[in-house]
């Protein structure tokens, strides 16, 4: 076990460099360049002096091969450097909207779970029959209305019949509990939605395939108190592709709302990330990348340990 | 015309016939799977005759009647340039398709090879293939998506591009699953002691033995391909004004405009739903009828 | 004592007015400027970017002006009732040599900086030489619009002098730009860069917070050189960076104001939400949208081709339709219809592209791409911005437009990056190209249709010495006659003559606001003006 776990640490180094070396290169070869968009963005119109100045003062001067191993240098260290849009501190920038960006995702998983296993389960087990459509259409729907749209929709109805509009900035959750709540619970209804579709169709189908088993059958067969001890039995273990799912969806929720997060104006790590690539604020861009793929791959490593943890099956050499 | 269509009825090859029994049985066993699969057609017929089936032409202003409320000249009301909202929703199933279609194909297909080639030379090769497509699994969909757009720009190809490639990876990653199964097969160690070479084997025996998969995976990839590029479309990263496509009737105007004329912010919406829900109910069923243990992610 | 280019403001409204038979309804605000103003208050606006770094120098983004400007004075500023009159900020008076190769400024006495130390002649020199003269490894995005400033001296504590190298018309107005941020010396002797990250300015408000990407917030400056102002307790600004959420905000009351300006159908949506609660400013904007062709492509070499494409588009059509689901309004030449400089009626519907004879201009296009060899459905792609307001707007306008003289066109919008990329390196047929300045000034307005040498903003990749020679005359003429005779001269060789590239339409500034603001007043730019000094709230 213990020899698993080191191999499953030591592999998460090559994809990660993997990644960062991919999105460093990536980025270069995007056409495009900060400094220009910068002043031209504006109409401004700004001497070509002046681009080759604020391009030396961000080091973009500098031969490719010197710029990635300084940047590789400095994350070695925990040293994202600064971003090349606001000169700031990247882990700054960043902690700012991870608070928000975590809290959201957070919520939607809350929202995600209460939802799936109830209806998963109950579908399982009325395989076949209207409530099993019924659960399976809502859940499709799920996966087939875009957040964002959705979001949209949300804001209408609450702008056209209530006059009322969630707070569009961000307050902790431990400063005002209740404004913080009224902005994020919206989109989080909104993602959520999505969400619990892929947990919900995960629960039942892991539940399907739990019930389909001989010794549940059995059980099933035996009476209603064995069946419902077995069944308790069963759902455990049902469970771990459906925690795996919502393992990795969560991760994905850091930093994949780009869309959702500009519809409902929240400060949050998709917003950043559609702000800096399009900004081609390199540094900036590169340490979100980076950022939001180590929180699949730690998920993923998380997953797989629970695996191994929960279900003495699997063994690892 | 009627004649020659009761003669081929009758000549109907017995595969011919098979088919269609199957398809019976699949919408009797799967009414879900049925119902989105009629959807499907629908969309695809729409697609196909959308320069018979809509009213207007979607590329055309007409300054005379913008933001025409539904009525029976324009059944879904027009827009902001006076075009039609329900003949650009229309040709809009053909951007959709045709972007969902060519993405999932490309990738799921690319995925697969690699998938197969991975799995059958197993070794360093897969070693190193997985490490790979690990890499691009750790980029969620939609930001592999806007980093590949950044580096190709919009259009209609660049978006399909940057679909497949978020695609590849998961289609290699559930292919190669189910071929490492088969490459312990005998039929394969058969192949390979006649001295067939090894392309020849992964094409002839191994292929279409992982149909099964590739089909799901298909079918579902194409619903969520059509929702990435509403959704790349709608950030303006997509296809191009005045071209037809759902997310970009979405865009900006649709929001700001959700007020007085929220047919705009409507009808593009349902269009977008209504197509991943049937694809994805489709591919369900096709999922439970070929291989209920599959999961497609 | 107060000498050069100040003009009468009231002239210059009534002929805006006039010209364009624009129906403010800045009515309310002229008579909320005779109430009396209230104190205290927080000011809440939206503001749709989120600023680079703090420093004025070096940036260019409204973005930066809305929230930080408050903070700071500058040299002179655009009255802020009556635009384009320049009067004083730190400075109490100036006056200009015989010459006109020196300005003397005479600084107000008893302005301080928040932290308590005094502004002198040496902070504004200071200030200026990092703009003029920036040092090593320090931005400096306005270093060419002082190219005619030799050096600047500070001869005591309370005066400055700009000695120039040869006479310019539009130096003063140059001086009163908003970007120019009075620094201190010290600090900036410290650090030449410590403004990026910093405030320390002698404005009407002091620095409060700001949460990268979220809100900024300023407060009072009870120590401001004006003992009755600022009105206001502090101001509060949110950045929202969708349009959608951003006209909600006000929609709903969560920002009172944004100052950018919104399109014609959220304008429409927040007065229905606020009614007699709303009132609305508008002005025509010193922002434009211009067709770019490049000039090095076959067909689009022949001069002929080109002004068949600009006598394609019916601006007046385009005028009345676009204004209702976008900013673009104003027809006009190459100057802000409604400006100093703008074309007198009678003369801009001469231009090509410009009459009102829309079905003879395009009959007259069609014999030009005859004459020029372009066959009909010929196809050709218009390189855009993918901002859908008003960049795809004018997009498919123009599209269709064109294709009215059998012209076969594909829009191609795309993000910033590779935008600018194409512009620059010449890979596009067409394009929708834009300007955006702080004010009316041929200096400003005509560069980017200098020769691609000497203007880097040029992308139609002509060169022609003839606009160059005419550029370098009005820039130094004095007579303000002399030199709207040369501007219609240029203006009649990059429209009509030439028509390397030419504009669509203008754009409309239409700010929509909670009644409770006063004391603000739109201006042409939404650059100027945003100190907030003189706002105040209402109860």
């Amino acid at each position: 076990m213990r020899r698993y776990l080191l191999q499953r640490v030591l592999l998460m180094i090559p994809t990660l460099f993997g990644v960062a070396a991919l999105v460093f290169f990536l980025l270069r070869v995007a056409p495009g360049d900060i400094v220009e968009l910068k002043y031209a963005g504006t109409g401004a119109f700004a001497p070509k002096e002046a681009i080759e100045r604020e391009r030396a003062q961000l080091g973009l001067d500098r031969p490719l091969a010197e710029q990635f191993v300084s940047w590789m240098w400095g994350i070695v260290r925990f040293d994202f450097g600064t971003s090349m849009w606001t000169g700031k501190p990247i882990a700054d920038e960043i902690r700012i909207r991870l608070e928000l960006s975590l809290q959201l995702a957070i919520m939607a998983t809350l929202i995600a779970i209460a939802l799936a296993l109830p209806l998963g389960t109950l579908a399982a087990v009325k395989q076949d029959t209207w409530v099993d459509y019924v659960v399976r259409v809502f859940s499709i729907a799920g996966l087939a209305v875009p957040s964002f749209w959705l979001g949209i929709l949300i804001i209408l109805v609450f702008l056209i019949f209530f006059k009322w509009l969630p707070p569009l900035t961000f307050t902790p959750f431990w400063v005002d509990p209740k404004a913080n709540l009224m902005q994020l619970l919206w989109p989080a209804l909104a993602v959520g939605y999505r969400y619990s579709a892929v947990a919900t169709r995960m629960t039942r189908s892991a539940v399907l395939e739990v019930l389909r088993e001989d010794y549940i059958r059995t059980a099933r067969a035996k009476g209603l108190w064995e069946r419902a001890v077995v069944m308790r039995h069963a759902l455990r273990n049902a469970l771990l592709p459906v925690v795996a799912v919502i393992g990795l969806e969560f991760a994905f929720l850091i930093g994949g709302l780009v869309v959702t997060e500009q519809v409902f104006n929240l400060n949050g790590i998709g917003m950043l990330f559609v702000e800096s690539i399009t900004r081609r604020d390199y540094t900036m861009t590169q340490a979100l990348v980076l950022l939001v793929s180590f929180a699949f791959v730690f998920v993923n490593f998380l997953v797989d340990l629970l695996y191994a943890w929960l279900d003495p099956r699997i063994r690892y050499g | 015309m009627a004649q020659a269509q009761a003669l081929t009825t009758l000549a109907a090859p017995p595969r011919l016939r098979r088919w269609a029994e199957a398809c019976v049985g699949f919408a009797r066993a799967r009414p879900l799977g049925a119902a989105g699969a009629l959807i499907i057609l629908m969309m695809a017929l729409a697609a196909l005759l959308a320069d018979v089936i809509a009213p207007y032409d979607p590329l055309t202003n007409n300054y005379a009647a913008m933001f025409r409320p539904p009525d029976a000249l324009h059944w879904f009301g027009t827009d902001a340039f006076g075009r039609d909202v329900l003949s650009r929703v229309v040709y809009g199933s053909r951007t959709a398709l045709w972007v969902g279609f060519c993405s999932s194909f490309l990738g799921t297909t690319l995925g697969a090879l690699i998938g197969i080639a991975s799995a059958y030379f197993g070794g360093r090769t897969d070693l190193l293939m997985q490490r790979l497509m690990d890499i691009l699994l750790s980029f969620p969909l939609i930001v592999l998506a806007l980093v590949v757009v950044a580096v190709l720009g919009t259009g209609l190809w660049n978006v399909v591009l940057a679909i497949t490639v978020p695609m590849i990876p998961r289609a290699a990653l559930v292919v190669r699953s189910s071929a490492l199964a088969l490459r312990q097969m005998p039929f394969v160690d058969a192949a390979l002691a006649l001295g067939v070479g090894h392309w020849r084997v992964i094409f002839r025996h191994m292929l279409p033995n992982v149909m099964a998969p590739y089909l799901i995976m298909l079918t579902a990839f194409l619903g969520q391909a059509i929702l990435l590029e509403a959704s790349l479309s709608f950030l303006g990263l997509g296809v191009a004004e005045p071209t037809p496509a759902w997310g970009l009737m979405l865009r900006g105007a649709a929001v700001e405009f959700a007020e007085r004329a929220p047919w705009m912010a409507l009808f593009p919406g349902l269009a977008i739903s209504l197509a991943v829900f049937a694809f994805n109910l489709f591919g369900d069923s096709l999922r439970d009828a070929l291989d209920p243990k599959l999961r497609v992610a | 004592m107060q000498a050069g280019t100040v003009r009468s403001a009231a002239r210059a409204l009534a002929a805006c007015l006039a010209a364009i038979g624009l129906v403010t309804q800045a009515r309310s605000a002229e008579k909320a400027a005779q109430e009396k103003p209230r104190y205290g208050g927080e000011l809440v606006f939206a503001v749709g970017e989120t600023p680079p770094s703090f420093d004025g120098h070096r940036e260019t983004t409204f973005a930066l002006i809305h929230p930080v400007a408050p903070h700071y004075s500058t040299l002179l500023r655009f009255d802020p009732h009556n635009y384009p009159k320049i009067v004083g900020d730190v400075a109490a008076s100036w006056s200009v040599s015989k010459d006109g190769l020196s300005y003397t400024f005479k600084i107000r006495k008893g302005i301080r900086f928040h932290d308590g130390s005094p502004l002198t002649a040496r902070d504004v020199k200071a200030t200026y030489d990092k703009i003029i003269f920036p040092p090593e490894g320090v931005a400096s995005a306005r270093k060419a619009s002082y190219g005619v400033v030799e050096r600047v001296e500070a001869p005591d504590d309370f005066t400055v002098i700009f000695r120039l190298k040869h006479p310019s018309a539009s130096f003063l107005a140059n001086v009163a730009s908003p970007w120019n941020f009075i620094y201190s010396a010290e600090k900036l002797k410290q650090d030449p860069r410590w403004y990026e990250k910093h405030i320390l300015g002698s404005g009407p408000f002091v620095f409060g917070e700001y949460v990268a990407g979220s809100h900024w917030v300023g407060k009072k400056n009870p120590n401001y050189f004006m003992k009755d102002r600022p009105y206001l307790d502090s101001y509060r600004a949110i950045f929202i960076r969708d349009t959608a959420p951003r006209v909600a905000a006000v929609r709903s009351g969560q920002a009172l104001i944004e100052f950018r300006g919104f399109n014609p159908a959220a304008r429409d949506d927040i007065v229905k939400a606020l009614g007699n609660k709303a009132v609305v400013q508008e002005s025509p904007w010193v922002c434009n949208l211009t067709v770019t062709i490049n000039t090095e492509k076959k067909p689009f070499d022949d001069a002929r081709v080109r002004r068949a494409l600009t006598l394609a588009i019916d601006r007046w059509e385009g005028s009345k339709t676009l204004s209702q689901i976008s900013v673009l309004k104003f027809v006009g030449g190459i100057f802000r219809p409604g400006s100093d400089f703008a074309t007198p009626p009678e003369e801009l519907t001469k231009l090509a592209g410009f009459g009102k004879n829309i079905a003879a201009a395009r009959a007259e296009a069609r014999r030009l791409l005859k004459e020029a060899g372009v066959a009909e459905g010929f196809s050709f792609t218009l390189k855009n911005r993918n901002v859908k307001e008003p960049y795809e707007v004018a997009g498919v306008y123009v599209i269709d437009q064109w294709r009215q003289i059998g012209l076969n066109v594909t829009h191609m919008p795309q993000e910033g990056g590779p935008y600018f990329n194409d512009f620059r390196q010449g890979n596009f047929d067409t394009g929708i190209d834009f300007a955006c300045d702080f004010m009316d000034e041929p200096d400003l307005q005509l560069f980017k249709f200098l020769s691609s040498d000497k203007s880097p903003v040029n992308y139609a990749r002509y060169k022609d010495a003839i606009l160059d020679e005419l550029y370098e005359k009005q820039s130094r003429a004095t007579n303000a006659k002399e030199r709207l005779k040369l501007l219609r001269q240029f203006e009649k060789r990059v429209l009509d003559e030439q028509a390397y590239q030419f504009h669509i339409l203008w754009w409309q500034r239409i700010v929509p606001h909670h009644a409770r603001v006063k004391g603000w007043k739109i201006s042409p730019s939404h650059y100027v003006n945003q100190d907030l000094r003189d706002v105040w709230l209402s109860e």
